[in-house]
């Protein structure tokens, strides 16, 4: 890797500002896409600044009907939360699904949704669980905060500090992995919250997770993994790589939202 | 049998210091006054090399030096050589390019080394290598192996149509009469799909130069240090073997792919005498994708001519076999003489005709990778056999059993070049169907129906030549160097055995296998004798490691040594006892008179021959140390049976292994344990090829699988619980009868498993599938898409 200045900050709006007053700064979470990054000299900040040592940031909140995570929680003890896994179990199964025991002991949800990798699991989760993304300057709303491969809206600067996910009625998530990478080929979130079925879609689309309208009509009407898997998508906007044709993906997202629904049940 | 001895499943004795980390791999090695490499390569798969400023790098922080081809040229190092002529048709030898370590006009590959910068810390050297500039006049690639042969781009200006050689084995006309008189004629056309070895510990090298000696040391990841000696030393760089010590430590694994004389070996030792000072160099992952040499990678086309039983009267293979940018060590060796020869298999084919063209493309080189050539052989013809059942509607355990070679057939003529000396191939074939529940196999199916999943069933049976080789027959057919090994036994006063052998250990178990035949033979503790290996200065001379060589051609040569050491033993102990040697019995460490109580412990023995007070001074010397060469007199075949059981989820084309029955004839098995994990890594890298692992370059040569992200090795999750067992026969061409482990699972596998999911998808119509059988392609071979790939 190249040079660069490391900071360590004692808390959100000191990282926020030691980023901000850098040349060109970068948040250090968890560091599971960053580091690879930069041994591979792909990337050169001036400066990284570690959250790592801001204890306001770590920690799994009980709000009744919704469950707060805060951003620099590992996926390993979300996967673990007694909280997450008796209110909202299809976030605490995707989180152990993230990655091998090594990301899952580093990764963070912060890290993960801000870096919006379009073939990670989190984002799914946060676009069909209809959570709202935390920042030190404002709440975003799921629907709001992806903004396409690797973009979000989030501004020069701004710190996601935790995300609050609505206890759902029933969800669950199924993802098809790259054989070689174990990311998401196609990965499901489907979920019924208050009276609003969400379908959303990580691993396949060209601009990053994205929520399947077809399949969300569809279920709206008949829940049910027959009607999801009698839904054909369309290939466009879809990704196409060596591991996967669009068709092959439009394809995996039926099958995979039939899956999520009848494992929810 | 001691507790020790040769059949007792000893744990390794060297996984205590690998497991906790005491292992000593050459990047662990660190000489005084030690710089670090970093080599430039090209991001082009070809183009032109018009200027290489060095200017600014040179003057870099840190910088000791900044090589590159033209000084390696203006030095007078010459190219990498090629182990292996093969000759055309016509009996002109092949074509053999030059191979600058550092590319001096061309690059004709990614990752092609165009400099190398040395400095004292490893990120100056990378640092300095960016200041590089180099103008690329690119040129157009050349991939696809049939864009090649029709010569519009060249590789290498002078080899024309990009062709190594056009060989071919066997008898025409012959064959083309059995397809004459044939009564069903199948054919196949196959992929053989390149593949990327991906040992545990990346290459590495630290050169040192010894000024006041004008002596140099290598330490590389090699599996043959003697070969490198020999090859670099004589070839490129012209240092006697005297002033040349090369040392493979600790390895941590190779699957063929550290055979070769690779580039960095000899640029870093002819750097190190140029700037005096130790240089190490260890590749990244990303460099062991782009530059440690490939395997497999064949197109071919066949035809198996039947008569009206069934009985298989003719084959004819046409194979184009990629040999990629250069003609790396044995890379010419590989799909020809380790290919062809096999195409008889376990079957009584009695007319084969092959033809091989290897071609150049500007890909990295292609070379021995487990199993190497053997399978590409057997997934031909096994492929091949299970087509004719479906089309001939013989059942494929009926059609193979009427064609095998039969016990009382040995020693069986092929009619590709190979004496096959014993096996009983029924025998592992029965053995292999009972252990696999064959005949309960419809039952299954049906089970896996009702869940919504196809379950199928494919079978492969394989032989393979290992204990490569005797040295007459390998010179004869083009091999540059003698395959011989040696050993010496060195038996110390105290009656301790060190053993100085000259194939080289890289995961194997060889320091647990030989030491239980040293135990085993002079009836001492394991914990009494050393196997030391891989460095020149120590070991005598040796070939090195690959083919399923080492206990098969080091094993007696250690047995010879062995047999020295007793014979002279006896002497002295005929001397003290006072008998005469016709007289002295061993067995259990220990000489006796025969007849009497009189005794000798083999450690007092030990003792007298280097406090030679009471001692046959006027017959025979001090000192009990022997050493001896081995060359055997013919191959070993190992053969057996491979059976695979899959699931198939229609929805999404995911496979699943569900079963894996190997049974195995390796001949005499020395530590059980060791042979089963053998199998059981063979058989996991047969699965990697059949469902996993496949490399890809698009059409201007970048590697698009150039990282774990995108290639796909096999996971303990991928492969199942193998069902592994030995069924030996004895009778191998060697003192120990032994025939080679260390490939069967590689060779025999990818067949079973490709024509499991062919049985499992055969309701549906479908008939092929290529290699790796990922979900995307059984899907789209469920759902008859004609989508190609982005990549394609």
């Amino acid at each position: 890797m190249y040079q660069f200045n490391y900071q360590k900050a004692g808390s959100a709006d000191a990282a926020a500002k030691a980023v901000t007053s850098s040349e060109d700064g970068r948040f250090l979470a968890g560091g599971m896409t960053l580091i690879p990054t930069l041994k591979q000299r792909l990337a050169q900040p001036s400066d990284l600044v570690d959250l790592a040592g801001i204890g306001d940031l770590v920690g799994i909140e009980d709000g009744g009907d919704s469950v707060t995570i805060k951003a620099m929680t590992r996926h390993v003890d979300v996967a673990n939360s007694p909280v997450v896994q008796s209110k909202i179990p299809a976030l605490a199964s995707l989180a152990s699904h993230i990655g091998d025991p090594q990301v899952r002991n580093r990764g963070t949800i912060g890290g993960s949704l801000a870096n919006n990798d379009p073939a990670a699991d989190y984002p799914a989760a946060v676009l069909g669980l209809n959570a709202t993304v935390i920042t030190n300057k404002r709440e975003i709303a799921a629907d709001d905060y992806f903004d396409g491969m690797f973009t979000t809206t989030l501004e020069e600067g701004e710190l996601i500090t935790a995300v609050r996910f609505p206890v759902p009625g029933k969800a669950a998530y199924t993802k098809f992995p790259n054989p070689a990478s174990r990311y998401a080929l196609v990965g499901v979130m489907v979920a019924q919250t208050g009276g609003e079925i969400r379908v959303a879609v990580t691993g396949a689309g060209q601009d990053g997770v994205f929520r399947a309208a077809e399949i969300e009509s569809a279920l709206s009407g008949n829940w049910s993994a027959d009607a999801a898997k009698g839904v054909k998508m369309s290939a466009d906007g879809l990704n196409a790589d060596i591991h996967a044709s669009a068709d092959y993906r439009a394809h995996l997202i039926s099958v995979m939202a039939s899956r999520a629904v009848a494992a929810a049940g | 049998m001691t507790a020790t001895g040769i059949g007792a499943p000893v744990r390794r004795v060297e996984d205590r210091r690998f497991l906790t980390g005491n292992g000593n791999y050459t990047d662990d090695i660190n000489r005084p006054g030690q710089a670090h490499a970093w080599i430039l390569r090209s991001p082009h798969a070809h183009a032109k090399l018009a200027k290489v400023d060095t200017s600014k790098a040179r003057a870099a922080d840190g910088v000791l030096a900044v090589l590159t081809g033209a000084d390696m040229a203006a030095d007078g190092v010459g190219g990498l050589p090629c182990g292996w002529q093969i000759h055309n048709k016509d009996g002109s030898p092949m074509l053999e390019p030059g191979h600058p370590p550092l590319a001096v006009d061309k690059v004709r590959h990614v990752g092609d080394q165009v400099a190398i910068v040395i400095a004292e810390t490893r990120g100056q050297a990378r640092d300095a290598a960016e200041l590089i500039a180099v103008d690329y006049d690119v040129l157009p690639a050349v991939i696809d192996m049939d864009a090649a042969l029709a010569g519009g781009t060249l590789v290498h200006d002078d080899v024309p149509n990009n062709r190594c050689f056009d060989w071919e084995i066997g008898d025409k006309e012959a064959t083309d009469a059995a397809f004459a008189n044939a009564a069903t004629i199948v054919s196949i056309d196959l992929v053989n799909n390149r593949l990327i070895p991906n040992a545990m510990e990346p290459r590495a090298a630290i050169s040192d130069y010894d000024r006041t000696s004008g002596r140099h040391t290598l330490y590389t990841t090699s599996q043959n240090p003697h070969v490198i000696r020999l090859l670099m030393g004589a070839f490129v760089l012209q240092i006697p073997e005297h002033k040349l010590r090369v040392v493979a430590p600790d390895v941590g694994g190779g699957f063929g792919s550290k055979i070769f004389h690779y580039a960095e070996e000899a640029i870093l030792t002819w750097a190190a005498a140029k700037v005096n000072r130790p240089i190490k160099w260890t590749a990244e992952r990303s460099e062991s994708f782009m530059t440690d040499a490939h395997g497999r990678d064949h197109e071919s086309h066949a035809e198996l001519a039947l008569d009206a039983d069934g009985k298989f009267i003719g084959l004819r293979v046409a194979t184009k076999a990629n040999i990629g940018a250069y003609l790396s060590t044995f890379g010419s060796s590989v799909p020809t003489y380790l290919y062809a020869t096999l195409l008889a298999g376990v079957y009584q084919t009695p007319a084969i005709y092959a033809e091989v063209q290897t071609v150049f493309t500007n890909t990295v080189p292609v070379d021995a990778y487990r199993g190497a050539g053997r399978p590409e052989c057997t997934y031909l013809l096994e492929r091949l056999v299970a087509k004719a059942a479906r089309e001939t509607g013989i059942d494929p355990v009926e059609l193979r059993k009427r064609n095998m070679i039969q016990p009382d057939q040995f020693p069986y003529q092929t009619p590709v070049a190979l004496q096959y000396d014993c096996g009983d191939y029924p025998a592992s074939f029965d053995a292999a169907l009972e252990a696999a529940d064959y005949a309960g196999f419809e039952k299954r199916r049906a089970a896996a129906e009702k869940v919504g999943k196809l379950r199928g069933i494919g079978i492969s049976t394989y032989i393979e030549a290992c204990g490569i080789a005797p040295s007459a027959v390998a010179g004869a057919l083009g091999a540059r160097a003698g395959l011989y090994e040696s050993a010496q036994v060195r038996v110390h006063p105290t009656g301790s055995v060190t053993v100085y052998t000259g194939t080289h250990s890289h995961g194997q178990g060889h320091e647990t296998t030989f030491a239980q035949l040293v135990s085993d033979t002079f009836g001492i503790p394991i914990e009494n004798v050393e196997i030391s290996h891989g460095d020149t200065d120590q070991v005598q001379f040796g070939m090195g490691t690959y083919g399923s060589r080492s206990l098969a051609v080091g094993g007696p040569a250690i047995l010879k040594a062995c047999n020295k050491v007793i014979d002279k033993a006896k002497k002295i102990a005929a001397h003290i006892l006072e008998a005469d040697v016709s007289d002295i019995e061993f067995a259990d460490g220990k000489f006796t008179v025969a007849g009497t109580d009189k005794e000798m412990a083999f450690g007092e023995v030990s003792l007298a021959a280097y406090v030679p007070h009471n001692y046959p001074i006027e017959e025979i010397e001090p000192g009990l140390d022997e050493n001896a060469f081995y060359d055997p007199l013919n191959f070993s075949f190992p053969g057996g049976c491979h059976i695979c059981e899959v699931e198939v989820d229609p929805e999404t084309g995911d496979v699943e292994i569900v079963g894996m029955t190997a049974v195995d004839d390796v001949g005499r098995v020395i530590n059980p344990m060791i042979v089963e994990g053998q199998v059981h890594g063979g058989l996991t890298q047969g699965i990697g090829q059949a469902l996993l692992e496949g490399c890809v370059y698009d059409s201007d040569g970048q590697l698009l699988s150039g990282s774990y992200m995108d290639y796909t090795m096999p996971r303990a999750d991928d492969v199942p619980s193998y069902a592994a067992s030995t069924k030996s026969v004895m009778g191998a061409s060697n003192p120990l009868e032994v025939k080679g482990v260390g490939e069967v699972g590689a060779i025999g596998s990818p067949p079973a498993v490709i024509n499991a999911i062919l049985d499992a998808l055969a309701p549906l119509g479908v008939e092929d599938i290529s290699m790796p059988a990922t979900p995307q392609k059984v899907w789209q071979a469920i759902n008859g898409s004609t989508i190609r790939q982005a990549a394609e």
